[in-house]
This record gives C-alpha cells, sequence and structure tokens, in this order.
C-alpha cells in the first residue's frame, strides 16, 4: 500500500517535472473565452501542436473584469497576454505602462485600426436583436424605437462591456443630442440589467420585444439551434463597433513565445474557431471563409467607433448623460 | 465552560476575514473616498433593504404561527418546499417571478386576457417583492424555530390557566417574537444590503443604483480602489450599526427548561375565523413561494438529459465544498453562539453579523491582493471559496443557534456546572442533543447557500475547479440558455437534498 503510493507520487513528481521543462505561455482572459464552449480549448490545441509550449488560460470574470485585474497584478502578474480587452478600455489599459509595443497587422475590420499596444483578433457590430414571430416591424432607428412603444432592455454601461458600447453608440451616432435621445428612449426601457447574460435571459423569456447584443447573435441560433426566428435590426445611424484585442505584458517571462502566439491569433487556427466559439467575426476571415449561417447576418455599411483615447475621454460625461436622463 | 480565548479568536478571524479586504482595498490606494452621488445610491440601497427586511419578518410572523400550530397532510413536505427559494441562484430566481409577474409572466398575460391594464414589477415594488420571495423562507423558518422552542409544558400551562390567544400571545408568543424577530431583521437587512443582480435587474434603471453597483463601477469602470473601499465601509458601517441595535434590542425570552421542545401538537389551535386566517397565511405563501419555483423546474426540465459530463463533475465539486463549508460554519458558529450565551460580547455579535454586509467585489479584490504576493489565486480558488463561504453562511447559523444556545444555558447551565459536566462530554451529552434541530437545519441552510453561491470562485478560477454556480454563468456566456436552466435545475434540486438530509438529520437526532 505504502510502496503503491510512494511510486504515484514519484510518477507523478516526475510527470510535475516532465511538464515544467516545458515553458508556459500563461494568457490572462475573460471567462467565457476559456469556457469548453468557447475558443479557449480549440486555440491551445492548436497552438501546443506548434510550439512545444503549455498555454494556460487563466480566467478573470468578464471582460470588463480584466483590465481591473492587469492593474490589480501590475508588474508582478504571472500573465504574459491579455486577451479580450476592447477598445473603450484600450487607452485605460495603455496607460497602465504595463503593455509592450506591437508591430502592427493586417486585417479585415470594416474600419482602419491601429494601435501601438494591441493587435484585434476580433469584432463584431452592436445591434438590437428580436424575434421575428413576437416583433414584426423592428424599428430602424433609435428615434423611430423612441417614437415606438416597443420595449427593450439593455445592459448598465457601469457593470458591462455592452452596455459601455450602447453609451458609445447613441454618442457616436448624435453627438451632443445624446441626452435627449436616452431621455426619449427612457419609456422603451424595461429594465437595465448587470450583464449581458441577464438581459439577454430577459429577452428569450418574453420581457422585452429587443435586446441589446450583437449582430452575429443570429447565427448562434441558426447554427447551433436551428432557430431561425431570431434576427438583428438593420439602424440607420449606423452600428457600433466593438474590438476585441490582444496585449503583450512588458513583464512577461516569455517574450518570444508571446509574439509567437500573437503572430498565431492572425492564423486560421485561431480566427477559424472564432465565430462558432466566440460568435463575432474574426479579425481576419480564414481561408475557409465564415461559417454558413453568418451569410443570412445583417451587414451594416455604416460602422461606427470611437478612437480609444475619445472613447476614454467622453466616458465620463456620457455616463453623467445617461444617468441622467434615466433616472428622472 | 471552555475560555473567552476560543470564541474570541475566531470571531477575531472572521472579523479579519471580512475586514482584511477592505483595508487591502484602501492601503492598496493609499486612501478611502466617498462621492455625493454615493448618497443617493446610499438611500435607495437602504430604502429598499429595511423594506425587504420589515416586510420579510412582518409577514413570515402569520406564515410560522400557522404553521407552528395547524397539522395537515403534506405539512412537512411543505415546509421543506417553502425553503427552497432562498436556495436559488439569484438570476434562477429573478427569472422564475418574472414567469409569474413579469411582463410576459402568467398575472400580466391574464390581466390582458380580461381586458385590464397591466402590472410592471420593475422598479422598487419589483426589488422588495424579489427580495420577499428569496427571504421569506428563511425568515418564516426562523420564527417557526422559535415557535417550537417554546416548551410545550408552557402552553398546556396556558391553556390550564385558560389564559386564551391574547394571554399566550402576550406571555408566550411576542417574547419568544421579542428574541427571534430582530436577529431574523438583521440577516435579511444585512443581505438586501449587498444586494446586487436583483437590484438592477429588477430595479429597472440607473435609479436603482445600489451601493453594492456603485462598487463595480469603482473597481471595474474607473479602478477607483480608494472609492471601492470607502462604499464597501459604508456598507460594514450600516450593518454594523444594524448588529448593534439588534444586540441592544434583542430580550430573551426565558421561557425556562422543558421536556416538550419541539414536540408536536399541543399550541392551542382556535377554530373559527382564526383558522381561515392561517389557512389563507398558509396557502398564500405558498402560493408565492412555489408557483415561480414551478417555473423554473418547468424551465429546467428540457435541459437537463442534454447536460453536458463537465457539469456533473462540477456539481460534484461544489457539493464537497459546500459540505465542507457548512461543516465549518457549524463548528464556528456553535463556539460563537455558546460564548454569547454564556455572556454577550458585542465583537462576538459584530463578526457574525458582518460577513453578510461585505461587498462581494470588495472581498474578492481584497483577497485577491492580499494572496497574490503569496501564492497563484488559481492554486488556491476552492479553498478561499470554502472560507468565504462558511464566513457568510456564519450569520444564519449564529441567529439560529443563539436563542436555543441562551435557553439551554440558563435551563441547564447550573445544574450542568453542578455535575461538573464539562469539556467534551458536555457538548456529547448536553449541548449537540438539546442544540441537534438548529444545527441541523443550520447546517443545511449553509450547505445549501455553498451550493449556489458564485462567491469569489468567478475572480479566482482558471480552466479547473469549477463549481456548478460558474459553470451556469459559462453555460449562459455561450447562448445556452436551455442546458443553463437544466443545470439551474440540478443545482436547486441537490441544494434541497443537502438541505433536506441535514434538517431530516438534526431533526431525527433532536427527536
Amino acid at each position: 500500500m505504502r510502496l503503491t503510493a510512494l511510486i504515484a507520487t514519484g510518477t507523478l513528481l516526475a510527470a510535475h517535472a516532465a511538464v515544467a521543462q516545458v515553458p508556459v505561455l500563461k494568457i490572462l482572459t475573460y471567462d467565457s473565452f476559456l469556457s469548453e464552449w468557447g475558443p479557449g480549448p480549440v486555440v491551445e490545441a492548436a497552438f501546443e501542436a506548434t510550439c512545444a509550449c503549455d498555454l494556460q488560460f487563466v480566467g478573470a470574470g468578464d471582460g470588463a473584469a480584466l483590465l481591473a485585474r492587469v492593474q490589480l497584478e501590475g508588474a508582478a502578474s504571472e500573465a504574459d497576454i491579455v486577451l479580450g480587452l476592447d477598445t473603450s478600455l484600450t487607452a485605460a489599459a495603455a496607460a497602465t505602462g504595463l503593455f509592450a509595443p506591437l508591430s502592427a497587422v493586417e486585417t479585415d475590420l470594416p474600419v482602419a485600426f491601429a494601435d501601438a499596444y494591441f493587435r484585434p483578433f476580433d469584432w463584431g457590430w452592436f445591434a438590437f436583436v428580436y424575434d421575428r414571430t413576437r416583433l414584426a416591424g423592428p424599428p430602424a432607428s433609435f428615434e423611430e424605437l423612441a417614437a415606438s412603444d416597443v420595449k427593450i432592455v439593455i445592459q448598465d454601461p457601469r457593470s458591462s462591456t455592452p452596455g459601455l458600447g450602447l453609451l458609445m453608440w447613441v454618442k457616436a451616432a448624435y453627438g451632443a443630442r445624446a441626452g435627449e435621445v436616452w431621455a426619449a428612449l427612457a419609456d422603451n426601457i424595461v429594465t437595465v440589467t448587470p450583464g449581458w447574460s441577464e438581459a439577454y435571459g430577459l429577452f428569450l423569456q418574453g420581457e422585452a420585444d429587443m435586446v441589446l447584443s450583437y449582430t452575429t447573435s443570429p447565427a448562434y441560433h441558426l447554427i447551433a439551434e436551428k432557430d431561425e426566428s431570431k434576427a438583428a435590426a438593420p439602424f440607420v445611424e449606423g452600428h457600433y463597433l466593438q474590438i476585441e484585442v490582444a496585449g503583450k505584458l512588458r513583464a512577461s517571462d516569455q517574450p518570444a513565445l508571446a509574439d509567437a502566439f500573437l503572430d498565431f491569433m492572425m492564423t486560421d487556427g485561431f480566427q477559424a474557431a472564432i465565430p462558432t466559439t466566440n460568435w463575432m467575426y474574426p479579425a481576419r476571415t480564414p481561408a475557409a471563409g465564415l461559417p454558413e449561417g453568418f451569410g443570412a447576418l445583417i451587414s451594416p455599411d455604416r460602422s461606427l467607433i470611437f478612437t480609444a483615447e475619445d472613447a476614454q475621454a467622453i466616458r465620463v460625461e456620457a455616463l453623467a448623460e445617461w444617468q441622467a436622463a434615466l433616472s428622472r | 465552560m471552555a475560555g473567552r480565548a476560543l470564541p474570541l479568536g475566531l470571531a477575531g478571524l472572521v472579523l479579519a476575514l471580512m475586514l482584511g479586504p477592505v483595508a487591502a482595498l484602501a492601503l492598496w490606494a493609499g486612501g478611502l473616498a466617498l462621492l455625493p452621488a454615493d448618497w443617493a445610491a446610499l438611500r435607495f440601497t437602504l430604502v429598499q433593504a429595511v423594506l425587504s427586511a420589515g416586510l420579510s419578518v412582518a409577514l413570515a410572523v402569520p406564515v410560522a404561527r400557522a404553521l407552528a400550530r395547524r397539522r395537515f397532510a403534506g405539512r412537512g413536505a411543505l415546509i421543506t418546499l417553502m425553503g427552497a427559494p432562498f436556495l436559488l441562484p439569484v438570476m434562477v430566481a429573478v427569472l422564475g417571478l418574472l414567469a409569474v409577474f413579469g411582463r410576459a409572466g402568467v398575472i400580466n398575460r391574464g390581466l390582458e386576457g380580461l381586458g385590464l391594464p397591466g402590472l410592471s414589477i420593475y422598479g422598487l415594488q419589483g426589488v422588495v417583492l424579489a427580495h420577499l420571495f428569496l427571504n421569506l423562507p428563511l425568515a418564516v423558518r426562523m420564527i417557526l424555530q422559535g415557535w417550537q422552542a417554546i416548551p410545550a409544558e408552557r402552553f398546556r400551562l396556558a391553556e390550564a390557566l385558560d389564559l386564551g390567544p391574547q394571554g399566550i400571545a402576550r406571555h408566550l408568543e411576542r417574547p419568544m417574537l421579542r428574541e427571534v424577530l430582530p436577529g431574523a431583521a438583521l440577516v435579511i437587512l444585512s443581505l438586501c444590503l449587498t444586494s446586487f443582480a436583483v437590484a438592477l435587474t429588477l430595479g429597472g434603471g440607473p435609479g436603482a443604483t445600489t451601493v453594492e453597483l456603485a462598487i463595480w463601477q469603482a473597481v471595474r469602470l474607473e479602478f477607483d480602489l480608494a472609492h471601492a473601499a470607502g462604499l464597501g465601509l459604508v456598507q460594514v458601517a450600516v450593518s454594523a450599526l444594524a448588529a448593534a441595535a439588534a444586540w441592544v434590542w434583542v430580550r430573551p425570552a426565558g421561557f425556562g427548561a422543558g421536556v416538550g421542545v419541539g414536540a408536536m401538537p399541543v399550541i392551542p389551535a382556535p377554530g373559527g375565523a382564526t383558522r381561515a386566517g392561517d389557512a389563507l397565511a398558509i396557502v398564500a405563501a405558498a402560493l408565492f413561494l412555489l408557483v415561480p419555483l414551478g417555473a423554473v423546474v418547468l424551465r429546467g426540465m428540457p435541459g437537463v438529459s442534454e447536460l453536458p459530463p463537465s457539469v456533473w463533475s462540477a456539481a460534484g465539486r461544489s457539493l464537497a465544498v459546500a459540505v465542507v463549508s457548512a461543516l465549518l460554519a457549524v463548528t464556528v458558529a456553535l463556539v460563537l453562539a455558546l460564548a454569547v450565551a454564556q455572556r454577550g460580547s458585542l465583537v462576538i455579535e459584530l463578526a457574525a453579523a458582518l460577513p453578510l454586509a461585505v461587498s462581494g467585489m470588495v472581498l474578492g479584490t481584497g483577497l485577491f491582493l492580499l494572496l497574490q504576493p503569496v501564492v497563484s489565486p488559481q492554486a488556491v480558488a476552492l479553498p478561499v471559496t470554502v472560507g468565504v463561504n462558511a464566513a457568510l453562511a456564519l450569520p444564519f447559523l449564529f441567529r439560529l443557534l443563539l436563542p436555543e444556545a441562551r435557553a439551554l444555558r440558563s435551563d441547564y447551565g447550573r445544574l450542568a456546572d453542578s455535575l461538573g459536566l464539562a469539556g467534551w462530554a458536555r457538548l456529547r451529552w448536553l449541548v449537540l442533543p438539546r442544540l441537534a434541530r438548529p444545527l441541523g437545519f443550520g447546517a443545511g441552510i449553509a450547505a445549501a447557500l455553498s451550493m449556489g453561491d458564485l462567491g469569489v470562485i468567478a475572480l479566482f478560477a482558471g480552466e479547473q475547479g469549477v463549481t456548478l454556480p460558474l459553470m451556469i454563468q459559462r453555460l449562459i456566456g455561450a447562448y445556452r440558455m436551455e442546458a443553463a436552466a437544466g443545470a439551474a435545475l440540478v443545482l436547486v434540486g441537490l441544494s434541497l437534498a443537502l438541505f433536506w438530509a441535514c434538517d431530516a438529520g438534526g431533526r431525527r437526532a433532536a427527536a
């Protein structure tokens, strides 16, 4: 008995030592990226097949929690790469001085993208998603929505990334009139939830006619559930973009490996996993194209986005407008 | 009895676990900060918490009294099932409530069918309704426990003296309520002070901003840890004030010893209008609690069959966490309650009240700051979850055990002392048998709470060590709502089974 235990311990230690010789790349990311339904497992297997290394994902709650985590850990972070920030947060992230500069890459984003510290891995347009069987003629703009009695559920910009995206969307579309638009929307808003999942759950349960999500959300229902009833409503103002990025931490002890991963990130091994695991558009369209079902999605011809610096500068004012308009 | 060092040490440990994270944030940021807008958030937080706690205990009294004095088929099962809402993960409970009270819920569909205007659940009314749904079961059980703790001999004596319902209320029931209600209200108040998802989702908009949301904003959007620490301290201060008030108001009922504690049907059960009133209280509470629960079950059924294997391993992990944290919580709560029963101590009272009042966000962030220099947070995700869950269950357990520990002390303390019954023997032959009922019930609550709590694991977990609540969150995050509803049903079923096993075990040991 004791001998067996000893042998088992020995084997375990040996196995551990063997693993320890392989370089480890640690990637800090949001929880749904590393979950078994997210891109994490596919990406890990594909990269490990090329790198003779051990890729480990470290979870940090959701996207908005990532930046706080990076700031908490500071230079002491064990992570080499942070993956999953979006452009509403990159200015603050760059200002920490914790990220290393990266070279620019070619992308298939609908807008020009240049950032000294971050490289995009996927993107999506925010949109209001509705159920065709419950809502026949969806509004085609914020003003039409405000004038209608269509009920929407949105996320709180103070606790959720899509919520912050919507704040930016209205600001980008209406500028100084944003407060006015929010005041007009107030009676359409059923409620404001802390995060995307609560809002989407409420919408699916029939509490609202539309929910703030992405133009790609209907693809999930179409591909995974063979359900064609969900659609995103195109808005004439254009749709705000969410661009998700990754950056390399300056304090990384595996800088070469991190660079290798960030290059791998732009290849099909990573990009082809994105559409049907993260339900977003890949930053670089894979050779095989997008999966069937993505063709049925709306494709806005106007993309709205603030630069990272503008998004950072506008946030406080836009948040105050939003709060004032909806608290009344 | 054992010295004061152990209980005071444990209380200090709990206080350190709760206040250390707040201090860590403040130290990291080099100060504390509050903003003018925080007062509006504090006002809303207080209003909804006071209303929720007040209504929960006020409505629980008639229900508990009816359940205490009436006997009917299925009573035991009803009492167990009625406890279930308290064990639901918050968002699952909200979706269940919305199936009944929501815009597309049963009630509004019915009103629409009758051509009547609909009711809106979104706003302060919805927040209070949801808190009532989540906490009424707890209040009912705590008060019911109080009724059962009145020795049967007292009711027989009251009958022999022909006291009548008024007399019984004055001499037996009101003193019992005076002892039990402040503690129950305190626990629920503290719970509602840190309410986050319920207050926000049902609050309807930024008018319903709570202190907890302000903390989220401070940590994640602004990374202003000084502000987060300031807000966290406000939550703690409010809860500490409430704990101090409860400490002042509580009067031990002092019924004296009896052999018939918790015995069956001796509580006088008048007929006529009182009987009808009791029936109404039970039926109304059962409908209010069980219909939304039914909606949760219906939503979850289709998803159960297609659950991935990882859900079951997560369920196993959650069960293990639940059992260990329940054992830990019961042990600490028993030591603290026995110590306070012997001699009051504000420090212990505070240690037993604060865990519910500390913001989950402050706790998670602060623990992260404290642990990160020493150990990788992923490596300790499960032990930290066990510790935090045990601390969070402590207030419930302490409030449940304290009245009975006091009664035990006043009824048997001198006899046990004179017999030289001390230490392990006293625990084995006196304390555990006499307190078996609240211990079992409390362990059940602690275990079930720990099962359902997402807690700090969301901030700490990596690819491994996923618990069931985190798994549910990941399923929802991946659009798999049906599977998530199925996993939530598994969670509710396991929590309820665990709760029932502990509760029934306690009752059997007491009988």
